[in-house]
């Protein structure tokens, strides 16, 4: 259970192997979460999953478990909910942090692969946010942060694939938080800027960077406050309100 | 007849969605139990309980304010008889013009009967009458297997096993729904009250430990964004039951008269947050404290503002705006170890600059036999803070961790954020407490988000 100050119990995360994902679990256990679950491809055991399940014991998680899950497998996604239900009892938070951030011109090159990609970044998150809503809707409680962009905000030329995916995604999670008004049960959705991680490692840096830790910090600040919608950094808000406005020739010359 | 709801407790922390019913008699409490989805069941009085005590997310919560049947007063025996679902306020109203009144009242009338007893409620009286489970003759507890049990503290064995594990048993032994409180006589319906200023913590301590023998109820309120010398400053005030030749001349006509003081302000909803920061607070405090006389004896005041000051406003809870409030209140033994916890505590919140707004000192006698009541001999500190408080949750968790190496526990009818593994130190007794509940819901129905939180049934989910 969610506690007056904010501390949660459980965390299922879906993208198991996400840096951002992982800093934002490792902080809830710093904060007091015991039990998490790590969502990701072919993770039969926590030794597929690399250094992630032991950095979150020694955060101090008393149980770790693995959950095999995979984006495209849509049928599947309510039973991955189920397991880790099964697992962890009732989902505290669930952090949605799975994707592929790809490039466009390999996209343009091979649109089939863009479409796999949509897939991994939005289609997927349907699927899977619709399940671990109606989990969350049964369980009278429950916070699904989910991992949306600035790059959604507004779509940019050079990311357009990447950035079209995040804009359904928050769209959708929008829509999904207010379905669940009443419920017990809501959505955050957390607006990072850039951030340097392996996923990003092969596009060029944009102003306002934010650390992985960051997003954590502004995720755990968010549940203590109970935010709904979080930018990091924070001055992404008011940028991207102005960025908005921007006549699109303009924004085609600074989008390149 | 029920109704998805979002509740919460009077901190208004941590919502949850639940199906609420309003059974009518014990039949409609067994039918409901009998009927509870996978989630669980708990009982619901009037929402007082500070933290997660009465809801039950994803499951059932029975409100018991249409139990009937209503409340039947035994003069000759000196008790009453009421529904779980009775508010004190309506005991108070019906008692005091026959010249009795409760035996154990808690600072607000707006609890029910029923949330009194599964949290062993205590008043400024404990260190001379402990709380309410002391003051019971009887109660009728529903269980989940569908019987309807009468328990008396002389019950035999597993009679009396049950009802003390359900006196401070957070609801979760059964749905109790009707009880028989032995009660005090009282001649008049007004206090006669002894206020002190005290300039600092020691002599607050020393003047309240002075009182234990000449006053049945002692309370002290602390200014704790006082600091340097002053720190732990506060106002003790003092009471007996006025006798009628106490009273003025007009009153002394009827000396039981007794018209509840209504709710004379409301707190509108949808305040913002902050509105209660240091610097309103300290204003307040510091105002409180000088209008306070610095030695008076023997004002007559009426029942409601001695009791029940904070009724006058109703709705309080929503100053802390929509982030809510948290109560911490602990019970530190008596003797050095417990009153250097308890000096240290005082100090911390007040040099950590914590917004400490209502903050109370009072001292505990002896405990009732129930494995999971909070009093205990001790002193009782209860401070309530915004919840939205930077670092709130760590500066609470570290004095958890004094209270519990002094010996020391906090209140569960009060909690909203404490750790499982932290309140099972607290309360060694979990262990017994857990037999007699697991023998009468084996299946685990009765559960509530406060124990799905602190895990005090076993496998609790």
């Amino acid at each position: 259970m969610r506690n007056s100050v904010g501390t949660v119990d459980t965390v299922l995360l879906l993208g198991g192997r996400s840096e951002i994902g992982l800093a934002i679990v490792e902080r809830l256990v710093r904060d007091g979460a015991r039990t998490v679950v790590l969502a990701a491809r072919d993770a039969h055991h926590t030794e597929a999953l690399g250094a992630g399940p032991e950095r979150l014991r020694a955060a101090g998680a008393t149980a770790v478990h693995p959950v095999p899950f995979d984006a495209a497998a849509t049928s599947e996604h309510a039973g991955v909910v189920a397991r880790a239900t099964q697992l962890a009892g009732d989902l505290d938070v669930v952090v949605d942090a799975f994707g592929v951030l790809g490039e466009q011109a390999q996209f343009e090159a091979d649109p089939a692969a863009a479409a796999d990609a949509v897939t991994a970044t939005y289609t997927g998150h349907v699927s899977m946010g619709l399940a671990v809503a109606a989990r969350l809707r049964e369980q009278g409680h429950g916070t699904l942060v989910v991992l949306s962009s600035v790059a959604g905000v507004r779509v940019r030329r050079d990311n357009l694939v990447y950035g079209s995916a995040k804009a359904g995604l928050d769209g959708f999670a929008q829509g999904l938080d207010d379905a669940l008004h009443g419920s017990g049960a809501r959505v955050m959705v957390v607006r990072p800027g850039y951030i340097p991680t392996q996923m990003s490692a092969h596009v060029s840096p944009a102003p306002f960077p934010a650390t992985a830790e960051q997003v954590a910090n502004a995720v755990a600040e968010g549940l203590r406050t109970g935010r709904r919608v979080i930018w990091v950094p924070r001055v992404l808000r008011g940028v991207f309100a102005g960025l908005r406005l921007l006549p699109r020739p303009l924004w085609r010359r600074i989008s390149r | 007849m029920s109704s998805e709801r979002i509740l919460t407790g009077w901190g208004r922390t941590a919502p949850t969605s639940a199906s609420v019913t309003r059974p009518r008699s014990p039949t409609e409490v067994a039918t409901a139990l009998h009927r509870a989805p996978g989630r669980g069941t708990v009982a619901r009085g009037l929402g007082r309980a500070y933290g997660d005590a009465a809801q039950c997310a994803g499951g059932q919560v029975l409100d018991t304010a249409d139990i009937t049947p209503g409340l039947r007063i035994d003069a000759d025996a000196g008790t009453v008889t009421a529904a779980a679902g009775t508010s004190l306020a309506e005991l108070v109203r019906s008692l005091v013009p026959r010249g009795f009144f409760l035996p154990v009242t808690p600072g607000t009338r707006h609890v029910t009967l029923g949330g009194a007893i599964a949290a062993d409620i205590h008043g400024k009286n404990h260190h001379r009458d402990s709380s309410i489970g002391a003051h019971l003759r009887d109660l009728t507890l529903v269980t989940p297997d569908g019987s309807t049990r009468r328990l008396r503290p002389d019950s035999p064995h597993e009679g009396r096993e049950l009802f003390w594990a359900t006196v401070g048993g957070m609801g979760l032994t059964g749905v109790i729904t009707e009880a028989t409180l032995h009660l005090i006589p009282v001649a008049s319906s007004r206090m006669r009250v002894d206020t002190d200023r005290t300039p600092d913590l020691d002599t607050t301590l020393e003047r309240m430990c002075a009182s234990d023998a000449s006053h049945s109820y002692t309370v002290a309120w602390l200014d704790l964004l006082a600091r340097g010398s002053a720190t732990g400053r506060g106002v003790l005030t003092r009471a007996e039951h006025a006798h009628p030749e106490e009273l003025c001349p007009r009153d002394r006509l009827q000396p039981l008269a007794y018209a509840p003081a209504s709710a004379r302000l409301s707190t509108p909803p949808g305040l913002p947050g902050g509105l209660l920061n240091p610097a309103t607070l300290r204003a307040f405090n510091t105002a409180y404290y000088h209008r306070a006389p610095l030695r008076r004896r023997g004002q007559i005041q009426a029942l409601d503002s001695y009791f029940y000051p904070l009724d006058v406003v109703a709705g309080w809870n929503r100053l802390y705006g929509p982030r809510g409030l948290v109560q911490y209140q602990f019970v530190v033994p008596f003797g050095d170890a417990g009153t250097a916890t308890l000096r240290r505590v005082v100090t911390h919140l007040t040099q950590r600059r914590a917004p400490a707004f209502l903050t109370v000192l009072k001292r505990f006698g002896a405990a009732t036999p129930a494995p999971l009541s909070f009093p205990s001999p001790g002193w009782t500190l209860a401070v309530d803070l915004p919840a939205d408080t930077p670092g709130l949750g760590a500066l609470l968790s570290r004095l958890d961790a004094w209270v519990l190496s002094a010996g020391g526990r906090i209140y569960l009818a009060k909690d909203s954020r404490a750790s499982a593994a932290t309140v099972h130190a607290m309360y060694p007794r979990l262990a017994e407490w857990r037999r007699v509940r697991d023998r009468v819901d084996p299946h685990g129905v009765l559960t509530s988000d406060l124990n799905r939180r602190l895990l005090l049934t076993a496998g609790a989910v």
